[in-house]
């Protein structure tokens, strides 16, 4: 239903169309986990210092928590949900679980998120540089040295998309 | 967040009349910083005027006088990895790449940057007196805990700092911010944007409601040869400076024909000295030369206790920054000091 403070706002969501009626003060982080059931992107601090909540938007990765859904109308969206191509894992998926690079899960939407977002941005060429950029997800398990081993193999073989 | 209603704007004359009838109608443009204020309630909105669709503005582009001009809607990561500035103005670079996380920097635009409030855990916290969010109110740093805190340019009134990287590097390089409003066009030199706090420290700067910043013209002088962006901080990534330095040297040889330092986490606004410059001007590049221009950057700095350590940290920020400037090849990611 649309009332007169909501926005029609058309989101394609792992290459899913949306539209969605929504107030302006919604987040896309609350839209994708309300609205659309995509609970995979984890709210973690809700005000941008964990990076739990990242996911791509146009393939950048932003954080959903301090974005207004109704600023992202026309937008294209990569949750966690849509990183797997049906059922084989992201080669970052497998990274991670071979390099034992989370233990309670749940930074690990967000990390995977924008790990796949600084691969594509390639501005990365050694581990000290990796570890810089990725700054922005925090881990409070503490598995921040499978994380970097799973990215830089990830970066070495080349394949990420 | 309290209730407010949102507008969409393609050009600066739409915003100017989506701004006018209330002061809080505001602008929003990457909304890095602003939803975490409305957020805490540290601010209120009866609109939110997103300047993001606006046909102008987005891009980086050269200045006939030899400069660039950094569009306001352009993000601080695309400025950043941009090829003019990284060849032209690498400081400008480092300083953008020292701040924030990668995510926000993909988010935040380069006016909102300049527009960014202080993180003065006062100012966030709704329920302690603070000047700047409510004036008259007090202020709770003075007396409090000020690790964070000004050393610089304070007053009795406030003595928060203004958080930004970038504007570091921009106050150091002598930009100039292009303005456009209800009055018309104007321009601002960089050191005239931002403000102290004095009597009115609820206001940062000096862009008047329902004007809005177009872009930021860099002059020509990039200083690519000898330039270095330093920020200490409590740890090593994602986390604003407690003190920062920005250097610009043009050397002849050993000897110095320009000099442009800037000090970030100590004041109100990026802290300039064109007296310590004028210091440096002719002599030789080395470290007795730049200690003694620190001593003149910080004449009258005054700690609260907490941050007394900043007095002696900036000294020696200064001091090692210019020597890295001699060497810019000594810098690390995240403008960390060289090994």
């Amino acid at each position: 239903m649309e009332t007169n403070n909501t926005h029609t706002t058309s989101l394609r969501v792992n290459g899913n169309d949306y539209q969605l009626n929504i107030l302006p003060w919604v987040s896309l982080l609350d839209a994708l986990r309300e609205n659309l059931d995509l609970t995979g992107t984890k709210k973690g601090c809700d005000h941008g210092q964990c990076g739990a909540c990242t996911v791509l938007v146009d393939g950048k990765r932003v954080l959903s928590c301090l974005t207004l859904a109704v600023m992202k109308d026309g937008s294209e969206i990569t949750t966690i949900e849509g990183i797997a191509k049906n059922e084989a894992l992201h080669p970052l998926q497998k990274a991670f679980i071979e390099h034992d690079a989370f233990q309670c899960g749940y930074c690990t939407p967000g990390q995977i998120c924008s790990g796949i977002g600084m691969l594509k941005e390639g501005k990365a060429h050694t581990r000290e540089e990796v570890k810089e950029l990725m700054s922005g997800n925090l881990c409070r398990c503490g598995a921040h040295k499978g994380i970097i081993d799973a990215l830089m193999e990830v970066k070495e073989g080349g394949n990420y998309e | 967040m309290n209730n407010f209603t949102y507008a969409k704007t393609t050009d600066a004359t739409q915003a100017i009349d989506q701004l006018n009838g209330s002061t809080q109608n505001k602008i929003v443009a990457g909304g890095t910083n602003i939803n975490d204020l409305l957020k805490y309630f540290i601010t209120t909105a009866d609109k939110l005027v997103d300047i993001n669709p606006f046909t102008d503005n987005h891009a980086i582009t050269e200045l006939e006088n030899g400069g660039v001009r950094l569009g306001a809607l352009v993000t601080n990561a695309d400025t950043a990895y941009h090829p003019l500035i990284e060849s032209r103005y690498p400081l400008l670079s480092r300083a953008i790449l020292a701040g924030a996380s990668a995510q926000i920097r993909n988010m935040a635009t380069n006016g909102g940057n300049l527009n960014q409030r202080t993180r003065c855990y006062y100012f966030y916290d709704i329920n302690t007196p603070c000047n700047k969010r409510e004036p008259g109110s007090g202020c709770s740093a003075i007396g409090g805990y000020t690790r964070i805190h000004a050393i610089l340019g304070q007053s009795e009134n406030c003595i928060a700092v203004f958080p930004s990287d970038m504007c570091v590097a921009l106050a150091a390089l002598g930009a100039t911010v292009n303005i456009t409003g209800p009055g018309g066009y104007r321009v601002l030199a960089f050191a005239d944007y931002h403000r102290l706090p004095g009597d009115t420290p609820h206001i940062d700067n000096n862009l008047q409601h329902g004007e809005i910043i177009t872009g930021i013209d860099l002059p020509a002088t990039g200083f690519k040869k000898n330039y270095s962006y330093l920020k200490l901080r409590d740890r090593a990534s994602y986390s604003f400076a407690l003190v920062s330095v920005a250097t610009g040297l043009s050397l002849d040889g050993n000897i110095i024909k320009e000099a442009c330092i800037a000090l970030g986490g100590v004041a109100h606004k990026p802290w300039r000295v064109t007296a310590a410059e004028d210091f440096l001007k002719g002599k030789e590049a080395k470290r007795e030369n730049f200690a003694a221009a620190a001593d003149i950057i910080l004449q009258g700095a005054q700690g609260y206790a907490y941050n007394d350590f900043k007095i002696p940290l900036a000294k020696k920020a200064i001091v090692r920054n210019c020597m890295m400037a001699l060497n810019p090849e000594t810098q690390r990611p995240g403008a960390q000091p060289s090994k």
